[in-house]
């Protein structure tokens, strides 16, 4: 099995161009279970962790933009304060050792319903950037994941890039899983209270073929929410809370059951927001 | 004890009593140790197993060509190529070395294959065609029990074990009732099966295995393979943890006929799923109890119905339900009783040995029981255990009487002595509360809660079976003229600490610095398995012995040169004292070295405990050698609305007779804990339609560092009559009570009535609180 380990990012699209049918390794995270499990078996493999233009992160005023290839760990120790609510996602992947490795472009690609960065991305409108030898292209996260474990990627191109707004105001991304640590989510919420546009931003992980995004929870709330004051009513909490639970589409299976992830929707949805409107 | 009298433990260098290190703590630690999975051996193949993906199913027919005809597939093996008998197991040999008419569970061996390279082996078995006539599974053991055909020729009940005692008519006029759960537990031991078979020039094979019991693995083997025992020769490789999944045969058949078939050395390695298709389980349970008291809590009458799902194969099933029954009532003074145990065959995995064998289970329910007859008298539950608290000379619902220590007051008041945690506080730390590195709760979302557990467990085998172990000590000089001890037992260390402890008794008896350790191997007779909280007890016995043959042969020389008169009595006129024989009158020495100047001395040693008897159709009689209690206090936070829970502290008190190595000792009783509050709040094997659905450590979860609470022990020093210096078996206890205790502090902390462990999170979450 031939492996590239191209060293910049135009050598990594010819190569990805030459066998659109390789396999990306980012982190490896996800890529090195399913080989080991046989799962799959990668005919041809590209490299990416020696491409510097992937690995860097930029906040400009307005926007920030993570490279595919920036750990976790990065973004746990250098983004804790610029964007929050993914370093909290960050902490609960996995152990330090997966952390150290996994990557945000890896989390993209596989497009687990249990991705964890996911849900915090897709409440802020996250914008993936795409690149190939026939040029590039940005898709809003909603569109680029198609299903579970199922993107909008053309063989020949590789994720670069993920860009998301820059908003003012309190975060939180909640985690829940049988463990204290170390566990895929059963459940996943990102909470957004985004005081440069006055709106609630909400989002779901592990509870849909997809990461969810609980539109008509966020426009309710969003208008029953004092924005000087920073203060919601309670029953507008509740309510927030339910419609959160009826957004999302969980199914049973071994890890929990539809009843019990779409309780959890509506009680982390409602102590996320309390925490954002207390912090 | 006389030992104390006659050794020389103040002066002997990490001797008994104190906190020797482990000698392959360093390397393990630095990752040097050899485990059985780091095996190697020039030019040696790669073993595979074909398992069966149906729980149950009829083989029509096994093609196998396609797959021997693949370049660098060497060889591949089906039930036709078995030489001796077809099938193995540790009490029934009721297991197919391979499934060739039917198979009885999911992952049942059906072929293997030998290759030049683990990934054509893979591939290998791939090619191998497999028609199967799928059945239904049978997987509830209820309609097992019922089934007018049985799963195996052997019948669906694997053993039916009755137990009546005293008056079964007695009431109490406090009376309550509980049905109770025990889900499929795993033993989680890091290192997967692995072993390497090299075929030997007498026509025999040399197996290289990470197990519990060398000497049952062989005699399996042997008998399998159709060799003499002594063709049959094993090697202890490195342990990678074991609690009961290394004591059944596991690939040790498949990977020596492989060698023989071949003539070149063969590997096998499972994957850490195929590990789990590859040892039995802890049993589940389903557990009916009505508990009698009377008015001011004396304990009248237990009833119990306990029912274990035993999967496919009998394993150690028969001894798992003995087990279960003989200790339904706990640790407490129960004058009357009528139970019913049955241990049952299923098409659901094998189960059989895992720590606390059957009691785990017993005590989950018993203790249960011991709260809710709390809560039915309006009395303290801790009050209500010491009212009933087994004593010295108490009689067991065996009808056997503890002639031995039974400090079952003093651990109950140990483990409840100590502090309780901080009140919590807005102060703790995130990671701190339910839900741990996922945020999910503040503080005022939690609340906590205190719950109890007492237990008793046999110590070593029992219902007659003659338990003995072997060990062999050789003292002699060095390439130095130093004085060195090599010990030989076969006693597997599975990671419990007996090479430490064979060195410390070897130190202690013998005054020597120096003390190697042979490998363990079937050149020696056997150490009988690491299970059962035995080996210290046993093999460390035997080497006490193997050493005391030892000196004698070192005071007979130094008569022999002083000419004088041997004492009968245990020659209280000399002892080992700085690397001397030291005459009582202190006057005279004589160097060790001079004695061994004449020549090394070896001893050979076989110790057995007492006999013990086998239980009659009442389920009555003198049917175990010793009892270990153990009390737990934990204290859990809960997340009432998620259900998450998080274990803050476990309180313990435990009956160790003597600590020989205390730092050893209380690392058996964290890591029980850690495995006990596995099974209360998540560790279970998922199996639907008798299929396993959490075959990973992805999704078979066990406690990280995160989940697992501060241990406060407190052992409770009372030397044993009869036991090898006055020391208990400390492995299994702390796994026992600590599971019902946070059962019982998670049913504080929410109200919830709780009958069934793992607690998992919907279980809290989605059940409507009790009334009042």
């Amino acid at each position: 099995m031939p492996i590239d380990r191209p060293t910049d990012l135009d050598a990594a699209l010819a190569s990805l161009s030459d066998v659109p049918s390789a396999h990306l390794l980012a982190g490896g995270t996800d890529a090195m279970v399913e080989i080991t499990f046989d799962q799959r078996r990668p005919e041809h493999i590209v490299a990416l962790r020696r491409i510097p233009e992937l690995r860097g992160y930029r906040v400009d005023d307005d926007e920030l933009t993570f490279g595919a290839m920036l750990t976790y760990t990065q973004v746990e120790r250098e983004l804790a304060s610029t964007a929050p609510g993914l370093a909290m996602a960050a902490r609960t992947v996995g152990s330090p050792q997966i952390r150290n490795t996994g990557t945000i472009g890896g989390n993209l690609g596989t497009a687990s319903p249990a991705g964890d960065t996911l849900p915090w991305l897709l409440a802020l409108d996250a914008r993936v950037e795409l690149r190939s030898v026939r040029g590039s292209r940005e898709l809003s996260l909603a569109d680029f994941v198609t299903g579970p474990k199922r993107t909008a990627r053309e063989p020949d191109e590789l994720i670069t890039a993920v860009r998301v707004p820059r908003v003012e105001g309190p975060q939180h991304v909640a985690k829940l899983g049988p463990r204290n640590a170390m566990v895929i989510s059963v459940a996943m919420a990102a909470v957004i209270v985004d005081t440069t546009n006055r709106r609630v931003r909400a989002a779901f992980g592990s509870v849909g073929p997809r990461p969810i995004r609980a539109s008509d929870a966020e426009q309710q709330v969003s208008d029953a929410i004092d924005w000087d004051a920073l203060t919601c009513p309670d029953d507008a909490i509740v309510h927030f809370a339910d419609a959160c639970a009826e957004a999302s589409q969980p199914i049973s299976d071994h890890r929990s059951t539809a009843d019990y992830r779409r309780h959890a929707v509506a009680v982390l949805a409602a102590r996320s927001l309390r925490r954002c409107l207390a912090a | 004890m006389s030992s104390a009298s006659t050794t020389t433990r103040d002066r002997v260098r990490d001797g008994l009593g104190q906190d020797a290190d482990r000698p392959d703590g360093t390397p393990k630690v630095t990752g040097g140790f050899a485990f059985s999975s780091d095996l190697h051996a020039r030019g040696m193949l790669w073993g595979r197993t074909l398992r069966s993906p149906h729980p149950s199913a009829r083989i029509v027919s096994i093609d196998t060509s396609a797959a021997e005809a693949m370049a660098g597939v060497t060889t591949v093996v089906t039930a036709a190529d078995v030489p001796g008998k077809a099938t193995y197991g540790l009490e029934h040999a009721d297991q197919p070395v391979f499934a060739s008419e039917v198979v009885r569970y999911q992952g049942e061996p059906i072929a293997a294959v030998a290759a030049e390279h683990p990934e054509l082996a893979v591939r290998a078995l791939e090619a191998i065609e497999v028609e199967y006539e799928v059945l239904d599974p049978v997987t509830d053991p209820e309609h097992a029990m019922a089934a007018a055909a049985p799963i195996h020729p052997d019948g669906n009940v694997v053993r039916h074990l009755p137990l009546r005692h005293g008056d079964v008519e007695a009431t109490g006029e406090v009376v309550v009732e509980g049905t109770y759960e025990v889900g499929m537990q795993d033993q989680a031991f890091m290192g997967p099966e692995s072993g390497l078979a090299i075929p030997a020039d007498d026509g025999g094979v040399e197996l290289y295995m990470s197990t519990q019991w060398l000497h049952v693995d062989r005699d399996q083997v042997a008998a399998c393979l159709a060799l003499p025992p002594d063709q049959v020769r094993m090697t202890l490789a490195g342990v990678g943890g074991a609690f009961g999944a290394r004591e059944d045969v596991s690939l040790q058949v498949h990977v020596c006929l492989l060698a023989l078939r071949t003539g070149r050395p063969v590997k096998m390695l499972y994957s850490r799923e195929e590990s789990f298709f590859g040892h039995v389980h802890r049993h589940p349970a389903r557990m009916w109890f009505r508990h009698h008291a009377d008015r001011d809590g004396q304990l009248v009458k237990v009833e119990a119905r306990l029912v274990l799902d035993g999967g496919a194969y009998a394993s150690t099933s028969s001894a798992v339900i003995a087990n279960a029954v003989c200790f339904a009532g706990g640790p407490y003074r129960v004058p009357n009783a009528q139970i019913h145990g049955y241990a049952v065959r299923t098409n659901n995995p094998p189960c059989g040995a895992m720590r606390g064998f059957g009691v785990v289970q017993a005590c989950y329910g018993h203790e249960s029981q011991m709260d809710k007859l709390a809560d039915a008298l309006g009395m303290d539950p801790v009050e209500l255990r010491l009212k009933n608290a087994l004593k010295p000379g108490d009689t067991l619902l065996t009808g056997q009487v503890i002639t031995g220590t039974a400090p079952v007051r003093e651990v109950i008041e140990a483990a409840v002595a100590h502090p309780l945690p901080p009140e919590p506080s807005d102060d703790d730390p995130a990671l701190a509360l339910p839900g741990g590195a996922g945020l999910t709760a503040e503080r005022g979302d939690v609340r906590r809660g205190v719950g109890f557990g007492v237990s008793i467990k046999n110590l070593m085998f029992s219902e007659g079976f003659d338990d003995y172990s072997t060990a062999g000590v050789l003292l002699e000089l060095d390439g130095h003229g130093q004085a060195i001890a090599t010990v030989h037992c076969a006693s597997a260390e599975v990671g419990q600490g007996f090479v430490t402890l064979a060195q410390q008794i070897t130190r202690e008896r013998l005054g020597v610095d120096q003390v190697m350790l042979r490998p363990a191997d079937t050149a020696i007779g056997s150490a009988g398995s690491s299970s059962a909280s035995r080996q210290t007890w046993m093999s460390g016995g035997a080497v006490e012995l193997a050493c005391d043959a030892v000196r004698e042969a070192l005071f007979e020389r130094a008569v022999a040169r002083r000419d004088l008169a041997l004492d009968d009595a245990d020659h209280p006129l000399f002892d080992l004292r700085d690397g001397h024989v030291v005459e009582a009158g202190g006057s005279a020495s004589i160097p060790l070295v001079d004695l061994l100047a004449e020549g090394p001395i070896e001893r050979i040693e076989v110790h057995r405990h007492a006999p013990t008897d086998p239980l009659d159709e009442d389920g009555q009689g003198n049917a175990h050698v010793s009892f270990a209690f153990a009390a737990h206090r934990a204290v859990v936070d809960v997340d009432p609305d998620l259900g998450l829970i998080r274990v803050v502290q476990i309180a313990t008190g435990q009956d160790v007779g003597r600590a020989l190595n205390p730092r050893a000792v209380v690392g058996q009783i964290e890591g029980g804990i850690a495995q006990g509050v596995g099974l209360a709040v998540m560790e279970e094997i998922v199996i639907e339609d008798g299929k396993v659905r959490n075959p990973s450590f992805t999704d078979y979860l066990i406690p990280t560092a995160l989940d697992m609470p501060e241990v406060l022990a407190t052992v409770i020093e009372q030397p044993e009559p009869g036991a090898p210096f006055g020391a208990k078996g400390v492995g299994e206890p702390p796994t026992i009570s600590s599971t019902p205790a946070v059962a019982a502090a998670v049913r504080a902390a929410t109200g919830l009535a709780l009958p069934r462990v793992p607690i998992h999170p919907e279980d809290i979450a989605l059940t409507p609180a009790r009334d009042g």
